[in-house]
């Protein structure tokens, strides 16, 4: 019991919650560059353009066929041989915008396939252009079903963070690292505290998420 | 690249064959607790469902790191010193056999409840319903986010790396400071890691589209 007391003195908690804030802060940037880039490469994957469509296709299926671990790494060590060097924070968003942009394309090209095609035909026989019945009709109905699915995404974006522990990115984990590192008692108590915070960041945006299904559906 | 891997052959090897018995062995185990837990998610009994609830909800969302480091860094404290091989696959487990579990569980919610109804009315119990009425039906919905699942699972496994598992990913870091060759070594893994993973990538894609 000493042992909890001790452990989860002010100075160790605020040392976490810094790491914490990191790990969100990092988290928050990936998600919507993700969210970005992902939207764009489904799209084009969708659209079937010449040449392109089919490029970003295999692009996209090699990135998300590997493990985000392997890209963390080759970007903070392999990019330095092409003589560009990213810090830790901007390597670990860099990773995994590019990784989770991926999975991202290939949620929203099944969200937009997952559109009755009728849609689409009604709209182009209204008269509006290719990209208008896409903006306008088609895509709003897909980002409907594509809520869970993304959320679930991001949950997952925010535990991966951790991976970037590796390349010593100050974020929640590697600062519990830091803290039981210094007396072996606080081991089990930093494990449990850390299991919890992340608990709450990723359960808090699952129920989020369900309250927006709810509300759209 | 030739040269990694006409140098460090039997080191690629063996981290290779370990990172496919480690998926291996932690698929089985979570197939078993994951459908488990779904089973007691659509019992009627509310203290399973509250049991499956809780172990999905806590281990979904609880990095796999953090899963795989405790197992790693506390048991060792406390009971008995487990090797990092071991640690990661019981970690790995764990956390897949939750996502398992909701996977499975929306299988079997997919199953028209009529042939529950209609197996107990012919007088089956509930776990005879289950197992041979309801899980046969269920099993053919879930085979593509299985297939995912398994997928994520191999990719997952890297993180044996932290933990001294010698898989493809930890041979791979030793390899690269060995020939100081970064970037060639990272992409013999990434062939290595899409070796297995893109055949069963594009196959679940095809079943989709079949099973649709």
């Amino acid at each position: 019991m000493k042992d909890f007391l001790d452990a989860y003195s002010w100075i160790n908690i605020h040392y976490l919650l810094q790491g914490l804030w990191i790990t969100v802060a990092v988290s928050v940037v990936s998600i919507i560059g993700s969210y970005i880039l992902g939207s764009i490469l489904g799209i084009i994957r969708y659209v079937n353009i010449k040449v392109v469509s089919p490029v970003i296709g295999l692009f996209i299926d090699i990135i998300r066929n590997l493990p985000l671990l392997l890209i963390i790494f080759f970007t903070y060590f392999g990019l330095p041989n092409l003589g560009f060097r990213p810090s830790s924070v901007w390597a670990t968003i860099f990773a995994m915008t590019i990784f989770e942009s991926t999975m991202i394309a290939e949620i929203v090209r099944s969200g937009i396939v997952a559109v009755d095609p009728g849609q689409m035909e009604g709209a182009r026989a209204n008269g509006l252009t290719y990209g208008q019945a896409l903006y306008h009709i088609i895509l709003p109905q897909a980002m409907k079903k594509m809520i869970p699915a993304l959320v679930s995404q991001f949950i997952s974006l925010i535990k991966d963070t951790s991976l970037a522990t590796i390349i010593v990115l100050p974020d929640l984990m590697h600062n519990a690292q830091i803290v039981y590192g210094q007396n072996s008692t606080y081991i089990l108590p930093m494990f449990l505290m850390i299991a919890i915070m992340y608990f709450i960041v990723c359960y808090a945006l699952s129920v989020l998420s369900r309250s927006l299904e709810r509300r759209m559906g | 690249m030739i040269a990694i891997f006409h140098n460090y052959g039997s080191l690629l090897l063996q981290g290779f064959g370990q990172t496919l018995l480690c998926s291996v062995i932690a698929l089985v185990f979570s197939l078993i607790i994951g459908s488990m837990f779904a089973i007691f998610e659509t019992t009627p009994i509310k203290a399973l469902r509250v049991i499956a609830r809780i172990y999905i909800e806590v281990f979904r969302n609880i990095p796999l790191l953090v899963i795989t480091m405790f197992f790693f860094v506390v048991i060792p404290m406390f009971i008995t010193k487990i090797n990092g091989f071991t640690a990661g696959t019981i970690g790995l487990t764990i956390y897949t056999s939750a996502f398992i579990a909701e996977t499975v569980r929306s299988g079997i919610q997919s199953v028209d409840p009529g042939q529950m109804e209609g197996a107990r009315a012919n007088g089956l119990s509930f776990w005879q319903a289950m197992r041979y009425i309801v899980l046969p039906q269920a099993f053919r919905y879930v085979i593509p986010p299985l297939g995912n699942q398994f997928i994520n699972l191999v990719k997952n496994s890297s993180v044996l790396a932290f933990v001294a598992g010698f898989d493809l990913m930890y041979q791979g870091n030793v390899i690269a400071s060995d020939s100081l060759n970064t970037m060639s070594t990272y992409i013999c893994i990434g062939i290595l890691y899409l070796i297995i993973t893109l055949p069963l990538s594009y196959w679940m894609r095809y079943l989709e589209k079949k099973l649709a």
